[in-house]
């Protein structure tokens, strides 16, 4: 297993005050996201566990791309992957940071 | 004095050497073998009908049973290499030369055969293409073809999978070839005659029915959300955009998907009777709801589809079919169809480059060509304009009187950025180009070249090619929907950004598309059992794709 | 999505368990025990270089169903196949021993499972044979214990076993419950004995229709959230009594369909000797049609378990 993590500041807290929300499942080509309001407003903290070893800068880039796009301040996320591509994580956590908002 | 009828005087040699083996045109399937060894010469020109779909089964083991002492170094010009015995026929030495279209079914053998010099290659061909030669310098010899049944003067009955039938025979016969014939029966009289008998030499009662590869049959359990985003897309910001009415769906996810979103998504956008109204397609199980829904007014078929028979019959005023109700199909003019008479293809492949070529050829796979090549083309010698036609020839640009102008018919890449592995579609250099490198290919087996398509859309976006106004702006458009990969990873963002303004590239959101929207509940359809109960209970899933 | 969809268009047999639950317990009302933020994950998957999955593959919890206090367990039967491993069993073992305590109108366990881990196996059994003994304590505290099975996995191996000691079950068309699963049959007897690739024949011998027509199973839903909802329901006010009279009765039932149906070759002997007219029509049925064919069969509703 490969663990991976990516600590972002950010500009905009993730609003309301949902304190956790999960998303996603621990398949092939799929993955579960947990995100936890638990950091300062100006942080964000992704934590990836997965399978599929060397893909790195892709988590990275996939990871930074959310966190600018935000709003993900506040956010601790914690994510199992069962080997999915970067599109499914794009939205795994796109729809993660919503129910936070919810 | 010189001797014009050679080629006629063998054929009535070979002809009554075959009689010796029959009663009348009627062989038994027993005698197959030595029926073979009696009509073919070696050396000769040989079509054994390997469709994309049905194929001469019976024929094809019988072929590769013949003694290679007496049958060999054959030169097979067929469209596809899908059965063990099409490629067993060259280990033996029966056939040394091949000029074919689609390999799909053997792509890893008939690489690894190419590799090892096993088969001399003519060339891969599109469908259309090979069709062709078929009248001008690959004639064949003799046809070895399939049908459903035949009466004892060998009238052919073809059925639903006509396919590419009367068009091999058409070759053969007229240039003084022989026809063989395997049928799943003979009878007194055939429902309706697909080929007349003085086209057809021998038929033969084969021990079992031809086989029919179930290809077209997509089942919705398996489309993801991320096919339906990409769907999405494709119907507001291609299909809408363009008032796409006369189209093609090479087969795939992508394409059912959209299928699937029509009576949904489709309908939510107002788009019955305004789009996706006149096809040339096989039938897809995946359309039935879009039919049942009222969106289709009329489709040509290039086969048929294992289960969909009793659905075409009860479905006369949008299928073409005879006298017998049943379907009638024919791959040359539906080729033709999808090459002229569509304003747009729609597909999806493996890999596309910076120039926006793509291909289906690994370095492991060869998969020939099929239609996608013609339906995916740009057809100059066109003519007959249409508002879609005429749309997205002014985005093509071009300066002069418009009167001058060529219109452009759309060709659409459908694609994950990423596929099955986490292997990216988006790549520097197509595989392709290392296996022609390999295999000592002239030309790389380019699927659709860069300057045919017109949008590339993913989950990313739809990258509008024909606003390109050079290769740079076509470069950063792809790598601009090229997601994660390292193609897209590689963009230069302000051009990137620059290409966005221009509505070069669009976003899920410029299109007003919420990715998060992008969900199962959308599909008309979820299940092959769905696509029944839309059906009515006519359409008859084959046993792989039920749980009853 | 994990937003709630509307029950009646959500099917049961896509949606994930945490997606079954919020749409099948009366809204907001679900409260989670040892949920992913606890983090109590298999001590064994990292072993073997498999991901793990912050609830372990089963949402446990409490919350109200039509206004009636309930514990409900819901197995992911994507994650692993939905079975069970060490930290899965335990969370169903310790829902059922706080049913004695709680008392709820009724315990309901949503099966989606393939049996054992393989990765945890001792652990596993030893899950399972626990939680059937809970289910006993359960049962004979008062409380019924209502199976619900509709998932891709389906309740296999020691998940079957649960199931049988249910008060009552409620099964779907995609539904299957069995303890040997095709593949196992096939690989010890033989594909002439058992075609596993033959789905037809998995879903006529082990699927819900089957399930429902020889008494296997107490009620048969549509594929829906809501479907199963109504049915669950329905089965609380129809739980028998756990007593030995119950206990005698089902003996005799179980008896009486080895008897009656031991020597059958296929599922459809077996729906043709129940009374049915036209068992080669069953696996195609409707759910209307199906429902009405099940109301003319005496075996189809009994009062054991």
């Amino acid at each position: 297993m490969e663990s991976l993590t990516f600590r972002h500041t950010t500009t905009t807290p993730s609003p309301g005050s949902t304190p956790r929300a999960i998303t996603g499942v621990v398949a092939s080509g799929n993955l579960e996201v947990l995100l936890e309001r638990v950091l300062a407003p100006d942080a964000c903290e992704v934590t990836i566990e997965t399978p599929v070893r060397g893909y790195g800068d892709v988590w990275e880039a996939v990871v930074a791309d959310f966190v600018a796009r935000g709003p993900a301040g506040g956010l601790r996320i914690s994510i199992n992957d069962g080997g999915a591509r970067p599109d499914a994580v794009a939205l795994r956590l796109a729809q993660g940071a919503r129910l936070m908002e919810a | 004095m010189a001797d014009w009828s050679r080629q006629r005087t063998s054929r009535d040699a070979r002809i009554a050497a075959g009689r010796a083996r029959a009663e009348g045109k009627v062989v038994a399937a027993g005698d197959v073998v030595a029926l073979l060894e009696a009509v073919l010469r070696p050396g000769d020109r040989v079509c054994l009908e390997g469709d994309n779909q049905k194929q001469a089964d019976g024929l094809a083991r019988a072929l590769a049973a013949c003694d290679p002492g007496t049958i060999h170094d054959l030169h097979m010009v067929q469209s596809g290499i899908v059965l063990p015995e099409h490629l067993d026929v060259f280990e033996t030495g029966i056939a040394r030369r091949l000029d074919y279209s689609y390999s799909g079914p053997q792509g890893a053998r008939i690489a690894r055969m190419l590799y090892a010099g096993q088969i001399e290659l003519g060339a891969v061909h599109t469908y259309l293409e090979l069709f062709a030669r078929y009248f001008v310098d690959l004639t064949p010899n003799v046809a070895l073809i399939a049908g459903v049944c035949a009466d004892r003067d060998g009238n052919l009955y073809t059925g639903p999978n006509t396919e590419d039938t009367p068009t091999v025979v058409e070759a053969t016969h007229f240039k003084n070839g022989v026809v063989i014939a395997q049928v799943n029966r003979i009878v007194d009289r055939v429902p309706r005659v697909d080929i007349p008998g003085d086209r057809i030499d021998f038929v033969v009662e084969a021990d079992r029915p031809f086989y029919v590869e179930p290809l077209f049959t997509r089942d919705p359990a398996a489309v993801t959300e991320t096919q339906i985003l990409i769907a999405m897309m494709a119907l507001k910001g291609i299909y809408a955009e363009y008032g796409i009415r006369r189209l093609n769906h090479g087969i795939g996810f992508g394409t059912a998907a959209i299928e699937l979103l029509l009576p949904t998504y489709g309908e939510r956008l107002g788009l019955k009777g305004k789009v996706a109204t006149h096809w040339a397609l096989n039938p897809h199980p995946t359309l039935i709801p879009a039919i049942e829904a009222g969106f289709v007014e009329q489709i040509h078929c290039f086969g048929s589809e294992v289960g969909m028979d009793r659905y075409i019959r009860e479905r006369p005023d949008v299928f073409f079919t005879g006298a017998d109700g049943s379907l009638r199909s024919n791959r040359a003019l539906c080729q033709t169809a999808g090459l002229y008479a569509c304003d747009m293809f729609i597909g999806a492949t493996l890999q596309i480059d910076l120039a926006g070529h793509s291909s289906t050829v690994t370095q492991s796979r060869v998969a020939g060509f099929g239609g996608a090549p013609n339906m995916g083309s740009d057809p100059h010698g066109r003519r007959h304009p249409s508002d879609t036609w005429l749309k997205a020839g002014r985005e093509a640009g071009g300066a002069g009187d418009p009167a001058l102008m060529r219109g452009r018919k759309l060709v659409v890449q459908l694609v994950e950025t990423f596929g099955e592995g986490l292997v990216p579609t988006f790549v520097e250099r197509l595989d392709a180009m290392e296996l022609a490198r390999k295999i000592g290919l002239e030309l790389a087996p380019v699927m659709i070249y860069g300057d045919d398509v017109t949008h590339i859309v993913t989950e990313e976006g739809i990258a509008n090619l024909l606003l390109c106004r050079d290769a740079d702006e076509r470069e950063q458009a792809i790598r601009g929907v090229a997601g994660y990969t390292e193609v897209g990873r590689g963009r230069d963002r302000a051009k990137v950004e620059a290409l966005r303004a221009r509505k070069i590239i669009r976003r899920p959101e410029d299109l007003g598309i919420e990715p998060l929207d992008a969900d199962r509940s959308l599909l008309a359809a979820r299940s092959i059992k769905d696509l029944v109960h839309w059906s009515g209970g006519l359409y008859e899933p084959p046993a792989k794709f039920r749980n009853w | 999505m994990t937003t709630v969809s509307e029950p009646d268009a959500l099917s049961w047999y896509e949606a994930t368990a945490r997606q079954r639950v919020a749409a099948f317990l009366d809204a907001g009302s679900f409260e989670e025990f040892v949920g992913p933020s606890e983090r109590a994950m298999s001590p064994h998957l990292t072993l073997f270089d498999l991901p793990r999955a912050f609830d372990d593959g089963i949402v446990v919890g409490r919350g109200r169903l039509d206004g009636r206090p309930v514990s409900i367990a819901a197995q992911e039967g994507r994650f692993m196949g939905g079975a069970f491993g060490e930290v899965h069993g335990a969370k169903l073992v310790g829902l059922l021993r706080a049913a004695l305590d709680a008392k709820p109108a009724a315990v309901l366990i949503l099966f989606d499972t393939g049996g054992v881990r393989l990765q945890e196996a001792n652990a596993g059994e030893t899950a399972i044979a626990e939680t059937m003994r809970a289910i006993v304590d359960v049962r004979g505290a008062g409380v019924p214990v209502i199976g619900l099975i509709g998932g891709r996995a389906g309740a296999f191996g020691g998940g079957g076993l649960i199931a049988a000691t249910c008060s009552r079950l409620a099964v779907s068309e995609g539904g299957r419950i069995s303890v040997s699963g095709p593949e196992v049959i096939e690989t010890n007897k033989g594909a002439e004995e058992f075609d596993s690739r033959d789905r037809a024949l998995v879903w006529r011998t082990m699927g819900g229709k089957h399930r429902r027509l020889i008494g296997g199973a107490d009620a048969y839903a549509e594929d829906t959230v809501s479907a199963f909802r109504r049915a669950a329901l329905a089965l609380i006010d129809a739980a028998p009594p756990f007593d030995l009279a119950t206990l005698e009765a089902e003996q005799e039932r179980l008896e009486r369909r080895v008897a009656r149906f031991g020597d059958c070759r296929d599922a459809t002997e077996i729906w043709a000797r129940l009374g049915v007219n036209d068992p080669d029509a069953v696996p195609a049925m409707t759910t209307d049609t199906f429902d009405e064919t099940v109301a003319r069969i005496p075996e189809a509703s009994h009062d054991a378990r």
